[in-house]
């Protein structure tokens, strides 16, 4: 039996649940309800509604892209442009969401963890805009590697802690900031950002991400005047994908296709593919899959992706993956590299590399995704950020 | 001997029980056998001994970095539960096993709880499982025999404390402050009374309080408004400094000093 199985609040299927220090057990019911409570309230929807189209600027287009179709030969592609959306990416969804109720919760001091730093540059920016504190924790190890984000967020008034315990990346960011709220947790939210966590975080997150898969669902049922043949996503933690996905789960014949990080390969251990080659376990408050050792520690995970670069994924797709809904597949960081160059060069969009590896599956996969009808890619973020990144490994290629 | 029989004991003898802390596989295994063994004879009650995670986020600095030693050592699950087994060849003090979820899950939950049953554990704390976060799993855990620590935070709410109190068995665990576990300086002053509230919700489950207790002065303290004090952080901080002698006498210092406190505690206030 699943270790969940019989309690059936705050989760899917048997995954996600409350697993945290008893400290934040109230402060996760009080989210809880103030979460319900702001839904239902026709004056918050509406401000969040005006900053997601005149701060973040909503509606992102639903692109055709031609040059794609044409290099696989397939019939429509269409991208949903997250990349557009101000700070580069579909994280600033999320945390214009959780700001807005942190503001409805009284609570003046944010925290957030962040890998490469796209969901860290979206809390600095949320919190200058309301005039609240910010603390980013972020693995020293990633703070080396991203200075540019780094220096990004100071710009916009947070406070940077890198973090020098554990595998000093995301994971052991994301711990540091749970500390952090288990010991300020009275007068602090903590704006996580992807779909994981503890109840109510996964569904609150996804719920803010959800308007990605309403648009698209309005937008292309203008073009094409249907439903999508396929929806792909990339999935690390998972949002920009339960985002796009979540419009389109009760439609059965609308195929949803998570593409995780096969790093170096699934057989080199050197991935971020849990929901390949995980088993459940839990993490940072949920049960969910997971990737581990024999004795149960958690193992380091690897991405050339660093938005990718996490060991566990939210809940919900662990149960869409039992369920069946939703299929998986991985795309090692070679094939992701390789995509992000050829969509730059088809289409004059240069991808996130977090994005790249949906996009890659779409090349590999595009031909026989098609047979179902219009494709659609979430486009979740823009790669100015990997460009150095990516010029470093090309250089090493040149020179080796 | 029983968490319930040891705490009967200590009343009798008019104290509050001395609980530390040992992370086990720290500084390695062997002499994590030791620490028990010299912890045990220096006067501890009951000892909490910490199975190592690779994700602690409940622990502060100092049990985080114990945590990681005993990881690259080699410690694990099962190493914990013979370490724990060896133990008991010589000992019959109380041992709770302290740790966090996920390698419980991995072992197996019903093969764990009859595991540590059959080793020598007398109760079990996992501080990612709060009261009533998987009732089912929670029911597989105690049905082997062992006692379920709950822990309540200042945070918890009065209602939600007699309902943890009448999930918990052994004793309950007050945090004292909102926080991680590692030493402090100073503990709050409203500690007594929040104790105090605390108890009048436990029905009669013994109430101890631990995070942050680092001085002899500080554990007598808390020991005149608790029925057990817990040590950690500043146990291994001892450990890390003075190596197994100095835990022993740290031990036996606090163990002292609670006892000096013992026979007339002072008001709850």
């Amino acid at each position: 039996m699943t270790p969940g199985a019989s309690a059936t609040e705050h989760r899917f299927g048997p995954y996600g649940g409350r697993y945290v220090p008893e400290t934040l057990i109230t402060a996760l019911d009080e989210l809880t309800a103030a979460w319900r409570d702001a839904s239902a309230d026709p004056a918050f929807a509406a401000e969040l509604r005006a900053l997601l189209e005149d701060y973040a600027g909503r509606p992102t287009p639903l692109y055709r892209a031609h040059r794609v179709e044409e290099a696989i030969g397939t019939g429509p592609v269409y991208l949903k442009r997250e990349d557009l959306n101000h700070t580069g990416a579909h994280k600033i969804n999320n945390t214009l969401g959780q700001a807005l109720l942190a503001r409805w919760m009284g609570k003046r001091r944010i925290i957030a963890e962040t890998g490469a730093g796209q969901h860290g540059v979206a809390t600095a920016t949320v919190c200058a805009l309301f005039d609240l504190e910010c603390v980013v924790y972020m693995g020293a190890e990633d703070v080396e590697r991203q200075a540019l984000n780094v220096y990004r967020m100071e710009l916009l008034g947070a406070e940077v802690r890198p973090v020098d315990s554990g595998s000093c990346t995301l994971k052991d960011a994301t711990n540091e900031a749970i500390r952090d709220w288990v010991t300020n947790v009275r007068d602090t939210h903590y704006i996580i950002g992807s779909v994981v966590g503890p109840d109510p975080f996964p569904r609150m997150v996804r719920d803010f991400q959800a308007v990605i898969g309403d648009e698209t669902r309005a937008q292309l049922e203008a073009a094409e005047g249907r439903l999508p043949g396929s929806v792909v996503a990339c999935v690390g933690g998972g949002s920009n994908a339960m985002g796009i996905f979540h419009a389109f789960v009760p439609f059965g014949d609308v195929r949803l296709v998570g593409v995780e990080a096969a790093g170096e390969g699934l057989d080199s251990g050197r991935h971020s593919a849990p929901l390949a080659a995980g088993t459940p376990g839990v993490l940072h408050g949920s049960l969910s899959y997971l990737l581990q050792d024999a004795d149960g520690q958690v193992a380091p995970a690897h991405s050339i992706s660093a938005g990718l670069d996490y060991p566990g994924v939210g809940p919900e797709h662990s149960w869409l993956l039992d369920e069946g809904r939703a299929e998986y597949v991985t795309v090692t960081d070679d094939r992701a590299l390789a995509a992000f160059h050829r969509l730059s060069r088809l289409e004059g969009l240069i991808p996130a590399l977090e994005s790249a590896h949906a996009m890659a599956h779409v090349f590999e996969a595009g031909a026989e995704l098609a047979r179902h009808g219009p494709i659609v890619v979430c486009l979740s973020g823009r790669g100015d950020k990997d460009v150095a990144h990516v010029a470093r490994l090309s250089g090493a290629e040149a020179d080796g | 001997m029983s968490l319930a029989r040891c705490f009967e004991r200590c009343k009798t003898e008019r104290r509050a029980a001395l609980i530390p802390f040992l992370t086990c596989g720290y500084p390695d295994a062997p002499q994590s056998l030791e620490l028990l063994r010299g912890t045990a004879d220096a006067g501890a009650d009951i000892i909490e001994l910490g199975i190592p995670f690779s994700d602690p986020l409940a622990d502060g600095p100092t049990i985080q970095r114990s945590s990681f030693r005993a990881l690259e050592g080699g410690m694990t699950t099962e190493g914990t539960l013979e370490v724990l087994r060896a133990f008991r060849a010589g000992h019959d003090t109380p041992v709770v096993l302290f740790g966090y979820l996920n390698p419980v899950l991995r072992y197996g939950v019903d093969e764990f709880a009859r595991a540590a049953v059959d080793a020598g554990a007398q109760g079990l704390l996992l501080t990612d499982v709060p009261a009533g976060a998987d009732r089912a799993l929670e029911e597989r855990l105690a049905a082997h025999g062992l006692d379920l620590i709950r822990l309540i935070a200042p945070t918890t709410s009065p209602e939600r404390i007699s309902v943890i109190a009448r999930a918990g068995a052994g004793f309950l665990y007050y945090i004292s402050r909102t926080g991680i576990t590692g030493a402090r300086a100073q503990l709050r002053r409203a500690l007594g009374k929040e104790v105090e509230a605390v108890k009048q919700r436990s029905g009669g489950i013994p109430v101890v309080v631990g995070f942050g207790i680092s001085t002899p002065e500080q554990a007598a303290d808390v020991a005149a408004v608790a029925d057990g004090v817990v040590v950690g952080s500043a146990l291994i901080d001892r450990c890390e400094q003075a190596g197994a002698e100095g835990v022993r006498e740290f031990v036996a210092a606090l163990r002292g000093a609670m006892e000096r406190d013992g026979p007339d505690p002072p008001a709850a206030s």
